[in-house]
Formats: structure tokens, sequence, C-alpha cells
């Protein structure tokens, strides 16, 4: 469960990202987070793996405040939250299995638990057969499945993602929403910030619109709602 | 942490040496280079510092006493000059003792001094040495006042000179070898900056994860570590072995003289000690430091 109440945000700069939110998300929900762009989406879902620190206002997951969390807990929040980006965040010198293994590695499982959960994920994202190429050597929507087994290899109760297809063609966007679905069926929470509109349009689930740093529209079965 | 954790730290310290071979092989000859230069001023330094020391060791006041003196005085002077708190030691001296000393001292023109053998014009002595050589001035002109302490000798001028001149060598060798060591870390640190530059991805993507800033400093403590004592070896290795050729030839040389080298051991096992552990410490500072700045703390 996500709770933020009035969460305002205001950059060093000057910049306001977020002017008063207020948003309930319940354990296993996938929302859309949409807004044109600078409207303060990644702001929003920065907020939820403690990247930022709200200016004020607080942000309750699983009854922790994030608001509030102690810079030396913070690894330990990011150990329930899996976080996917446009750009993958892989680690070019590491094979698939070693990129994925690398989350647990670094939280200290031991060796033999690692083994077996990485070829679990992999196996979810279709990518057990490529478990020893190197990330240069795959395909946009093959390091994007590397970087969502990464995410989800500690088994997380919530997957944030900041634009996920973004950098991704029409068909291979819908090999990756098809596993976040199937990540959403087994129970786990996703927040992703999105522009695709016809992936918005045709999977329909909850939509939370930003703009100037306020949410303007919460629909449990929205749209996309921008003509851009 | 346990033990799996940390044979991963190690393993990944040394695979990132080999990933980054360039910048591996930039610190260590930046280690080396400093470490080369702080060797051989230590060495250097050692031993003027040594050889001050004993020229140092061999100042000592010469108390003559008065020709008037009975045994009883003679023994008042003593404890007096022994009640000073700087003073190490007391030897008496007669005049019959210091004639033989002078007649010795001039070897064979010495037997024309026997003459004096009858008639003994010296007076007797006390010789004091000071716990600290630097004591000395303050120590006799304390004596001076004492009654039956005639006249007070310890090489007035030339002492004063020499205490002036080893203190300005030790500390101008003391400030090149600070000033050295500042460079050398200064070097290290901005070439282990840029390693880390390089691998800021890798931090990040850590801390996303879920690793504890002490887990991601771990194999970059130990790679600085690695890079310092690797680069250490080379000047461990080309300063002893000059230093031991240097020995060789000087040592029969300086035999007579009052200039004495140190000896080769245990001076090796030091300088190669205090070398290994400044290239220890410089390495694992400028690690920590550069990756300080991508760690949110």
């Amino acid at each position: 469960m996500i709770e933020m109440q009035d969460v305002y945000k205001t950059y060093p700069n000057g910049v306001v990202a977020l002017n008063g939110i207020s948003v309930r998300i319940k354990q296993g929900e996938f929302v859309y987070v949409v807004g044109p762009s600078g409207a303060g989406k990644s702001t929003f879902v920065k907020m939820m793996y403690r990247e930022e620190k709200p200016t004020s206002g607080s942000i309750m997951i699983n009854g922790v405040n994030l608001a509030k969390l102690k810079e030396s807990k913070v690894p330990l929040l990011r150990r329930n939250i899996g976080v996917v980006f446009q750009d993958f965040k892989l680690l070019p010198k590491l094979t698939v299995y070693e990129n994925v293994a690398f989350a647990l590695e670094v939280i200290e499982e031991s060796p033999k638990n690692i083994k077996k959960r990485v070829m679990e994920v992999l196996d979810l994202v279709r990518l057990k057969h490529k478990a020893r190429f190197y990330p240069d050597e795959l395909s946009g929507g093959e390091q994007q499945r590397v970087s969502i087994a990464r995410s989800i290899v500690n088994s997380p109760a919530i997957v944030i993602a900041d634009e996920p297809t973004g950098n991704l063609d029409p068909d291979t966007s819908w090999e990756i929403m098809d596993i976040f679905e199937r990540i959403n069926e087994r129970g786990t929470t996703i927040v992703m910030a999105t522009h695709n509109r016809e992936i918005v349009n045709t999977i329909r689930k909850r939509v939370i619109a930003i703009e100037r740093g306020k949410i303007v529209r919460d629909e449990v079965r929205g749209e996309y709602g921008y003509d851009v | 942490m346990t033990f799996n954790t940390l044979k991963r730290h190690f393993r990944e310290s040394f695979k990132n040496l080999g990933r980054n071979g360039w910048m591996t092989f930039a610190s260590i000859s930046a280690v080396t280079v400093t470490l080369l230069l702080v060797g051989v001023f230590l060495v250097v330094m050692l031993n003027i510092q040594h050889f001050t020391k004993q020229v140092e060791k061999d100042v000592e006041i010469r108390v003559h006493i008065d020709l008037t003196a009975t045994d009883a005085d003679k023994e008042a002077l003593r404890k007096q000059i022994e009640a000073i708190p700087e003073v190490g030691s007391v030897t008496y001296s007669s005049k019959d003792e210091e004639l033989q000393k002078l007649i010795k001292s001039f070897g064979e023109e010495g037997s024309s001094f026997k003459l004096f053998e009858q008639d003994n014009p010296l007076s007797d002595v006390f010789i004091v040495k000071t716990k600290e050589p630097t004591d000395t001035v303050k120590v006799a002109k304390k004596i001076e006042k004492f009654k039956f302490a005639d006249k007070v000798k310890y090489g007035q001028g030339q002492i004063e000179k020499l205490f002036a001149t080893t203190k300005v060598i030790r500390n101008i060798g003391l400030g090149l070898i600070i000033g050295l060591l500042f460079t050398a870390m200064f070097l290290i640190s901005n070439t282990i900056k840029i390693t880390i530059f390089a691998r800021r991805r890798e931090i990040e993507i850590m801390r996303l994860v879920g690793a504890t800033n002490g887990f991601i400093r771990w194999p970059f403590f130990l790679e600085g570590l690695w890079l310092g004592v690797l680069g250490a070896l080379l000047p461990i290795t080309v300063v002893l072995s000059a230093y031991s050729y240097v020995f060789d030839l000087l040592h029969p040389k300086l035999e007579n003289t009052f200039v004495q080298l140190l000896p080769f051991y245990p001076f090796a096992w030091q300088i190669g000690g205090v070398l290994l552990l400044l290239g220890a410490c410089i390495g694992i500072w400028g690690s920590m430091m550069s990756v300080h700045r991508f760690l949110k703390v």
C-alpha cells in the first residue's frame, strides 16, 4: 500500500515539481501515471523509491514514512521495491545472468538461492536461453526484459517503471506490457509512468494524470486522454 | 558480513583492477613515482638524523675543578651537578688521568708532555653528559655558578651552531616529506576519481537494488589497498637495493670517521614497512575520497 498525503516538492533551483499530491494505491493495483513532459511524473515516481525526498507531506509505503526515513535505511526500502527505467540501466560488462544476480548479490543472498531465483525470473521474462549473453548482444526489448527480471528478482511488493517502453518499438512494447501484466497477476503493485497512449487505451487500468504538479484526473479504468 | 560476501568483495576488487587496466596502471604509477621520491628522502633524512644524533652524543661538558678543592668539596660539587634534572651522567677524571689522555692523543710527540708528570699543571675534571644534547648550554651555564667549578668548557659557540644546523636540516626534510605525501594523495585520488567516475553507473545500480553504502565501499576500499600496495613494491625494491649498494660502497671508507650510515638491518625492514604502509594508506584514502562523492550519506 502506497499512500501520499499533501506531498510538495520544490527543487533547490526553485522549480516546483509537485504541488500538493494526495493519492492511495492499494497492494496489487496496476496504475498508469500520465501527463505532459515536465508535469511532475518523474518526480512523482522518484518519491516512491526515495530517490527524492518531499519538501513537505508524507509518503507511507507499507507503514513506513519515506519522508522521515533515515538515509541508512533507504537500502532496506529499495529491496522491497523494483525499479525499471527507460534506458534499462544494465551493466555492459556483465552477462544477462550476472546482471540479474547482481541485485541478489548486493543484498547478500546465498549463492544457492541466487542461482535458483535468477533462473526463475529469466524464465518468467523468457530469456533463460540468453543467460550467457552480454547486453549489447540483445535487442532493446530483450534488454528491457533483463532489467525487469532484475527488478523483480528479490520479489518486491512494488515495481515502479519510469517510461519502460519509451525506447522500444510498438511490437516490443506489447511484449513488455505482457510481462508487467503477468507480474501484476502475482500480486505485485505496478506503478508505471508512460507516454504510450495506445497501451494505456488498450490495456485498461487505473490512470492518474498529473499536470503542473497536481493530480488532475484519477480514473479506475481510465484513458490516456492527451492528443499528443 | 558473511564469508561469501567477503569473498565476493575480494573477487570484485581484483576483477575491477583487471577491467580498468589502464587506470590501474596509471594509479599504480602515481603511487610508485611518489613513493620512490618519499623513499629516497626518507633514507637520506634518517641517515642525516642518525649522523647528527651521533655528533650530538659526543658533546660533553668538562668542568675543571678548582685546585684548592678538597675531596669533600669535590664530592659536594658532584652532588650539586647531579642534582640538575637535565644531567645524565657525571664522570670524574683526575689530573693524572687527563695527562695520560693528552699524551695518548698526541701519539709519538706526546712523550714530550711526560715532563709534566712530576708537576702536573692540569686540573681534575668532571665530565658531564646531559640527557638531551640540546640542553648542554643550559646545564653548562648552571654549573659555572657553582663553587669550585673553575672553568666550564663545552665547545662554546660551535655547539650552538651545530644544534641550529641539525634542527634546520630536520625541519626541511620533514617539510619535504609531508609535501611529497600530499602531492601523492592528490595524484592518486584524482586518478582513482576518474576510474570511479567511469563506474558511477555501477554504483547507481547498486544503490537502486538496495546495496548498503558499506557494501558498495568494500570493493573500492580493497581496490585502493591493492593499488597502494602494488605501487609500493617497486619503490621498496629500488630504494633498498640502492641503499644496500651505497652502504657497501661507503661503509668501509667511513669506518674510521665520525660519520656512520645506518646498518642495513633492521633499517631495511623499517623503510619497507613505512613505504608499504604509506602506499596502502594513500591508496585507501584516495579510493574512499572518490567513492564518497557518489554515495549519499
